[in-house]
């Protein structure tokens, strides 16, 4: 849950990366972290293997600037894609605001979103959340690809409630702050109202 | 949901930055921070300009994640102590009031033995407070907080911080 922090007037809140392994969930925090100016970011850490997967998690902490009086930020966190790391993935989904559950729009890789999109919804549950109830938004990566899905095949399989959506290239960056403002509108829409 | 919203006040903080600053004094400490289960850093004392403290709240808290999975799989409820030893400087780690994180940064100039004990004292000073913290948060979700200030937010509060 956010952290509302009164003494030193600040709002931080979660956002995690969801999506089946090399979807670009740690490239969109990439892009981010690189067209993002001095002052406003952290330093992004990443938790990896020699081989660049994600092994734990990746985090970028972001300073957006002011809300009525309080610096608003938001930590970035991806979630290791690879099935076999799911118990790591519970832990990161602890304490969300928001989630971007980022698809391959590639045709071979439907199954492994389906997968990773049940998955997402299942560790939430464990942890008390409802998906539907959640800030949340999808994003259908890869478009520059040959060989990808339609969008609108994509949104009926994924999307059956019709949250937000976009379509991305996260290697060039294409969709990518979209994505990212999507959810952090939807975040502190959801604050306002928690009250 | 399965944590309530983590609010602090000035009030907590002051009482919780006055039990750090004595826990670092009498610990022989560098530098201390609380940090929330979720990664957030909720106060620091010591030397804390030399460090990234965003970047050590929220590895801390992966840390205590990782390592509350493990004590799951082994059958325990958590591990509410964690030391790291380093060639200089060392880190305590344990858990407070069952949410939030202690984090005591010590090198050669103070010891395990001594950290241990003081920390299990200013554990029980800090449990008091965050206890009344977390009660007056409730209490004032139930109510409703009229001084909330983001009850009041619009459209265009939101899309000026991206512009």
């Amino acid at each position: 849950m956010s952290f509302i922090n009164y003494a030193s007037r600040e709002l931080n809140c979660k956002i995690v990366y969801y999506g089946p392994g090399l979807c670009g969930k740690t490239t969109n925090l990439q892009f981010i972290y690189n067209k993002t100016a001095d002052g406003a970011k952290g330093k992004m850490i990443s938790l990896a293997t020699e081989t660049e997967r994600t092994l734990f998690f990746d985090f970028l902490p972001l300073e957006l600037g002011e809300i009525r009086g309080f610096k608003t930020r938001f930590h970035l966190y991806t979630v290791p894609g690879q099935v076999f790391y799911d118990a790591s993935r519970k832990l990161i989904l602890k304490g969300v605001d928001g989630v971007v559950y980022v698809a391959d729009s590639q045709e071979e890789r439907m199954d492994a979103n389906v997968e990773s999109l049940d998955n997402l919804r299942n560790n939430l549950e464990e942890q008390g959340y409802n998906l539907d109830k959640l800030p949340y938004v999808i994003q259908y990566n890869k478009r520059d690809l040959a060989g990808i899905v339609p969008v609108e095949e994509l949104r009926r399989e994924l999307n059956p409630t019709g949250v937000p959506d976009f379509e991305a290239c996260a290697v060039t960056g294409e969709g990518v702050f979209e994505t990212l403002k999507a959810v952090a509108k939807l975040v502190l829409t959801d604050l306002k109202k928690g009250r | 949901m399965s944590n309530p919203q983590l609010v602090m006040y000035d009030e907590e903080f002051r009482h919780i930055t006055a039990v750090s600053e004595k826990l670092l004094r009498e610990a022989n400490a560098r530098v201390i921070f609380l940090v929330d289960k979720n990664g957030q850093l909720i106060a620091g004392v010591g030397e804390t300009e030399r460090f990234d403290t965003t970047s050590l709240a929220s590895l801390t808290a992966g840390n205590i994640a990782a390592t509350g999975g493990l004590a799951k799989l082994i059958g325990e409820k958590e591990f509410s102590i964690l030391f790291h030893e380093g060639e200089r400087d060392n880190l305590h780690i344990s858990i407070v009031a069952g949410r939030v994180i202690l984090v005591v940064l010590f090198d050669t100039r103070s010891s395990l033995g001594l950290v241990r004990l003081r920390v299990k004292k200013a554990s029980e000073e800090l449990t008091a407070i965050f206890d009344s913290l977390m009660k007056k948060a409730e209490e004032k979700e139930k109510v409703g907080d009229p001084e909330f200030p983001f009850a009041e937010i619009t459209d265009e509060d939101i899309d000026n911080l991206f512009r």
